[in-house]
């Protein structure tokens, strides 16, 4: 409960915030449509309760974007091309690909750092620029370069994705493997033991609660990297494709839907990874799961 | 016969602020069966030397064995258990676990690993606690828990850097008296470092008085104490006059810097 009531007020303050906004930006509309069909501009309540219920408002009220969202979820067959169910699974399945994509890369090339001096002084320059090129400007080529290979649909997608969920992994990874101390090193060393004792034993199991802080901020950029990584191509299915359709026939309630879905999807994912995380860590036997 | 021989051992650091010399013209002899105790201020070179007869350090000049040959093959024979001053149990392993994990790495048997592991946890009156993750026991009990891992393979040799440093007295006092008994019972040749004079002298069979800058050796006192002590054998009058000895050879090590 304690932790319940602040998160409500948050909400009822940006419902309230985003009602009176609607109101401000939607205004200009209704007088416009007014002034065309040379009638007086609705007023007072009349008017609020005008900005409310546009088809394709500048800024859609909170109602209408829920009542898109139930409709385009609850209210339609999974099967149907405006079923954001359908849409976000396919988003979805592109994200988790990617993600195991991006973790297994970002593990491997950690282990690889810690334990190869040549890779230690030379990946992680290269790893640092790959994210500091803006990913909307790599997508479009891969997916044209996958293409001419003769890949389509979910794979340039989930690479992208993985393009982003490498990182944190990789430098989660790496701090987590070298996080053990001198002491816990030295003995390993007087057990005489070799590298890979020494990196099942120690390295890896220091390493987990590193990983899944990383695997958080990971799963979000991997559905990140999937919705971008449909917009280039003008994909008709995805979230991304809801996005990109809705801005083409200005269904800005559609927009706005599609968006409350992302970031639905994007709580639950990294929700899973926070519930599998506290289980492991529970597991291994650590008193406090790491929040 | 000698378990651990230095002669003339040196054993310089290079650090930014230029080479220091952390063990000076070191010569020592412990026997089989010995309890030696180095102490001294900090930056005497005590826990230098014993990381030296672990291989963990590598002495500049001089000659040191350990079982007759270099401390990196000791090592690689597994010739000692080392015990640190902090527990360094593993989080994720239980009790038993933390024990069985020297014995995992030397590929001993799944049976042999439980038989040894219950041998020693009740050699440092653990048994029972097994299953118990290290954060459910208390600080004096890790520490009996990380001497019992360093015992579990059977070395002869246990090197114990400071073990009970962070413990309170009371606690430090019954672990004391254990170790007493363990090693009564084991005949294992132990090397202790420690900062404490009441507790060198109440221990050792040997005890090896140090002085920094640089690190050497002032004085070593062959202890005329009996191998059985009781707690209370710290009121005797040999004992205070070991003891005086012990801080007689620490302040000269002062005085002539």
């Amino acid at each position: 409960m304690s932790r319940i009531l602040p998160i409500l007020t948050v909400v009822l303050a940006i419902i309230l915030i985003w009602y009176a906004a609607a109101i401000r930006m939607n205004t200009p509309w209704e007088i416009d449509q007014a002034a065309r069909a040379g009638v007086e501009p609705p007023s007072g309540m009349a008017r609020v309760m005008a900005t409310w219920s546009q088809d394709r408002p500048v800024l859609p009220a909170p109602h209408q974007v829920a009542l898109e969202l139930y409709k385009s979820t609850l209210g339609l067959k999974i099967t149907s091309p405006k079923s954001l169910i359908y849409h976000g699974w396919i988003t979805i399945s592109a994200t988790l690909v990617g993600f195991a994509i991006g973790t297994g890369l970002g593990v491997l090339l950690a282990v690889g750092i810690v334990h190869n001096r040549a890779m230690d002084a030379s990946v992680m320059p290269w790893a640092i620029a790959s994210q500091t090129i803006p990913i909307l400007a790599i997508a479009p080529m891969i997916i044209v370069v996958m293409n001419a290979l003769g890949v389509q649909g979910l794979i340039p997608k989930a690479i992208i994705s993985a393009f982003l969920s490498f990182f944190p992994v990789l430098v989660g990874m790496v701090k987590g493997l070298r996080s053990p101390d001198t002491a816990q090193f030295d003995l390993m060393k007087t057990y005489n033991a070799s590298a890979s004792k020494v990196f099942w034993a120690l390295r890896l199991p220091s390493s987990v609660p590193y990983l899944f802080a990383s695997l958080k901020v990971g799963i979000a950029a991997s559905l990140v990297g999937a919705i971008v990584g449909e917009l280039p191509t003008g994909a008709v299915a995805g979230l991304g494709a809801r996005l990109l359709s809705g801005s083409y026939y200005g269904q800005t309630v559609q927009i706005w839907a599609a968006l409350m879905a992302a970031a639905i999807v994007a709580a639950g994912l990294v929700a899973i990874v926070g519930a599998l995380e506290r289980a492991t860590l529970h597991r291994m036997g650590y008193r406090e799961a790491v929040r | 016969m000698t378990v651990i021989n230095a002669q003339n051992v040196n054993l310089v650091f290079q650090t930014a602020d230029g080479p220091v010399q952390a063990l000076k013209d070191v010569n020592l002899s412990v026997n089989k069966g010995d309890f030696v105790s180095f102490i001294g201020p900090s930056g005497c070179g005590k826990t230098t030397l014993l990381r030296s007869i672990a291989a963990l350090e590598h002495p500049t000049s001089g000659t040191l064995t350990v079982n007759g040959m270099t401390p990196d093959e000791a090592r690689m024979k597994r010739a000692y258990g080392y015990v640190f001053q902090a527990a360094g149990l593993y989080p994720w392993r239980t009790i038993a676990g933390n024990i069985a994990l020297p014995l995992e790495i030397m590929g001993f048997s799944k049976p042999e690993i439980a038989e040894r592991t219950e041998k020693v946890l009740d050699l440092v009156e653990l048994s029972g606690f097994g299953r118990k993750f290290p954060w459910q026991l208390s600080g004096g009990m890790q520490q009996r828990a990380s001497i019992a891992r360093a015992l579990a393979f059977d070395a002869d040799i246990l090197l114990m850097d400071e073990p009970f440093g962070a413990l309170d007295e009371i606690v430090r006092d019954r672990l004391n008296e254990e170790l007493l008994k363990l090693w009564a019972r084991t005949g294992k040749t132990i090397a202790f470092v420690t900062h404490s004079i009441p507790e060198a002298v109440y221990l050792s069979t040997k005890i090896v008085v140090m002085s920094p800058r640089p690190g050497r050796i002032t004085d070593v006192i062959d202890s005329t104490l009996p191998r059985e002590r009781p707690l209370d054998i710290r009121d005797s009058a040999e004992f205070i006059a070991i003891a005086h000895r012990v801080r007689e050879g620490l302040r000269a090590g002062h005085v002539d810097v």
